[in-house]
């Protein structure tokens, strides 16, 4: 993935988020979502480290990560709008889309609950030999489950190709890290199996890609699971109608200073990647897709009861 | 025709399918080298490796997440929960994930969980229950409950090539009782589709796993008084083959549901309501429930025996 390319992907994340809260609070859309403002970096940074063969999972907080790996913006917003063209044909809404011919595993809306399933795609991986590697996105929330260590022991004893990566975004929903880790540095749980476990800066995307890349080359060959921490921060509520009142709005604006679209625009523009004016009609476009797709959605047909009630089972 | 135990036909099965099919294998505590807490699995680890035969921790929420995420991925695993007490473990991946799979997210799941229910050995409150119920009322889970080696054999064989997941539950007390059966595996059978094992005019039971057999022997014991009961014999929860129960209690007007878990918020409940809804007309007496006690399933044998129901 090239830089600007990677830039895009960013804004259309940002642009995706921004219109969902916009949506939610024109009542729009309804139900609940998650949105990963303040995250984009690490999205697009694993989504550049992967191959085509490989396999992602998310969670609750995953339309960065779907984007990221090249989902279409419309038909994933199309599932909020719980339209027929959606994902999971408006049966799933924000937290569960999956497309695996794009490596996307999906999303799971029970906290945790994807990182034994994602485990399970690296053992398929391994018992045909197919050279792919699973990342399991997850946060410092559901790295207090148990079924990560589960997952994470079985992973190591069988040496799968599979990368956890959590990113400790300092909230699970209200609860601080320091109010929920004994130890706030989560990639450090991973010490104990004596699986490789390291902490880097979520919001640089160049330095999430190389290191996740790291590691998935030595998974590939066969060196088994790797923990690897992305620090960020959640500029978003936890959801849909959050009114923050755990955190103060000083400790907000001083995060906003650290917004990694901004940080990556200016290095771009420094490092003379991208004009001012470059930027800013990646910008519109970005916008603009996201605009259309939305226009999509409220064109597209209704979900069918007849098409879902016929689905219960796989023939 | 050949005598054979539950446990060797599941057995057999198991190699059979796994020599049919290279994307089944086997996962879960003590299955490979000690052949499984009931022996069930014996000798396979030798046949197929530890590759298709999968000795895990003792982790059943792991065993089961990472089976569905296999399935998901093109494998078709069966995975052993070794007492079905501790199927509880692994609610949440059965429940919110692999129920989900199909009608929510229009992916396959081709999963097998094999599990021994039921009391009867004394091994009190947390290794005999029979907790089918927790997942009668999840939709898109399916459960097979069969009673007889031959029936075990086909709706393995059917369970193992559906692509969705199925509970397949061997009552532990089936383990070792031998039956007649053909010299050959029989054909697949389908999930879903109940069997008379007992023509009769009198009155219908209805019964699944080990309550079935339980069932016959009663029949028989009444067929001494001259009371001929005609016993449905479920085979498969989910799907429910209601139509086989409504068509006999037509032919018969007395019901009689057998269920070892206990009485309240039982499976038998929705059976009985589902014949009233559809064949109250046929009724001459009301539904009955032979359920197991509103208690813990307890250790000592008295207590065991007057806890569930027996003959």
């Amino acid at each position: 993935m090239l830089l600007p390319q990677a830039y895009q992907r960013m804004l259309l994340i940002r642009n995706f988020e921004e219109t969902i809260e916009e949506l939610f609070l024109e009542g729009r859309v309804m139900g609940t979502a998650h949105t990963c403002i303040g995250q984009e970096a690490l999205s697009v940074g694993v989504a550049a480290a992967l191959e085509p063969v490989d396999a992602m999972t998310t969670t609750h907080r995953g339309h960065g990560h779907f984007l990221a790996r090249g989902a279409d913006p419309a038909r994933a917003m199309a599932e909020l709008f719980g339209k027929s063209i959606g994902y999971s044909k408006g049966r799933g809404g924000s937290q569960m889309m999956m497309d695996p011919a794009i490596g996307f595993y999906g999303a799971n809306g029970i906290t945790g609950g994807s990182i034994p399933f994602a485990t399970g795609i690296a053992l398929d991986a391994v018992m045909r030999k197919s050279g792919r590697v699973t990342v399991c996105m997850f946060g410092d929330g559901a790295s207090n489950q148990g079924v990560f260590h589960e997952s994470l022991n079985l992973a190591a004893l069988w040496k799968l190709p599979v990368l956890y990566v959590i990113e400790n975004n300092g909230y699970a929903m209200s609860t601080s890290t320091a109010r929920g880790l004994a130890n706030p540095c989560t990639a450090d749980r991973a010490l104990a199996l004596k699986v490789p476990g390291v902490s880097i800066n979520g919001n640089d995307f160049e330095e999430v890609r190389n290191c996740i890349a790291h590691y998935a080359t030595a998974a590939r060959q066969g060196n088994g699971p790797a923990v690897i921490e992305c620090v960020t921060y959640r500029l978003s509520g936890h959801s849909r109608g959050d009114p923050r009142v755990y955190r103060s709005r000083e400790e907000e604006e001083q995060a906003w200073q650290n917004d990694p679209i901004n940080l990556f625009e200016q290095k771009l523009i420094s490092t003379q990647v991208l004009t001012v004016e470059q930027a800013e009609q990646i910008k519109k476009e970005s916008a603009q897709q996201i605009k259309q797709a939305v226009q999509t959605c409220e064109k597209a047909p209704d979900a069918s009861m007849t098409e879902f009630e016929n689905s219960l089972f796989a023939q | 025709m050949r005598n054979i135990t539950f446990t060797q036909i599941i057995r057999e099965t198991l190699e059979a399918e796994m020599r049919r099919d290279p994307t089944v294998f086997l996962m879960g505590e003590d299955i490979g080298i000690y052949g499984g807490a009931f022996g069930v699995t014996k000798g396979l680890i030798d046949i197929f490796g530890e590759e298709r035969v999968r000795d895990t921790p003792i982790t059943e929420q792991a065993i089961t997440g990472v089976a569905i995420g296999a399935a998901v991925a093109g494998q078709r695993p069966i995975i052993e929960i070794m007492f079905m007490d501790f199927i509880l473990l692994a609610t949440d991946q059965l429940i919110n994930m692999a129920a989900k799979l199909h009608p929510i997210y229009g992916q396959q799941c081709p999963l097998v969980l094999r599990t021994p229910p039921g009391a009867g050995r004394g091994y009190g409150a947390t290794h005999s229950q029979s907790l089918e119920r927790i997942f009668f009322g999840v939709p898109g889970i399916k459960i097979a409950a069969p009673s007889n080696a031959a029936d075990a054999s086909a709706l393995l064989q059917a369970a193992i090539r559906d692509n969705n997941p199925v509970i397949f539950l061997e009552h532990k007390l089936l383990y070792p009782m031998r039956f007649e059966v053909d010299d050959d595996l029989p054909p697949p059978a389908p999930l879903g589709v109940a069997k008379v094992t007992r023509r009769g005019d009198d009155i219908t039971i209805v019964a699944w796993s080990y309550m079935s057999v339980l069932a016959l022997r009663a029949a028989a014991k009444l067929a001494e008084d001259d009371i001929e009961a005609e016993v449905v014999d479920m085979r498969s929860l989910a799907p429910l083959d209601l139509e086989s129960v409504i068509e006999s209690v037509k032919s018969t007007g007395r019901v009689l549901i057998v269920e070892e878990g206990p009485l309240t918020g039982g499976i038998a409940a929705e059976i009985a309501a589902r014949i009233n809804e559809a064949a109250f007309e046929y009724l001459d007496y009301p539904v009955k429930r032979l359920p197991g006690a509103d208690l813990p399933v307890p250790y000592a044998k008295n207590l065991e025996n007057l806890s569930i129901p027996t003959i």
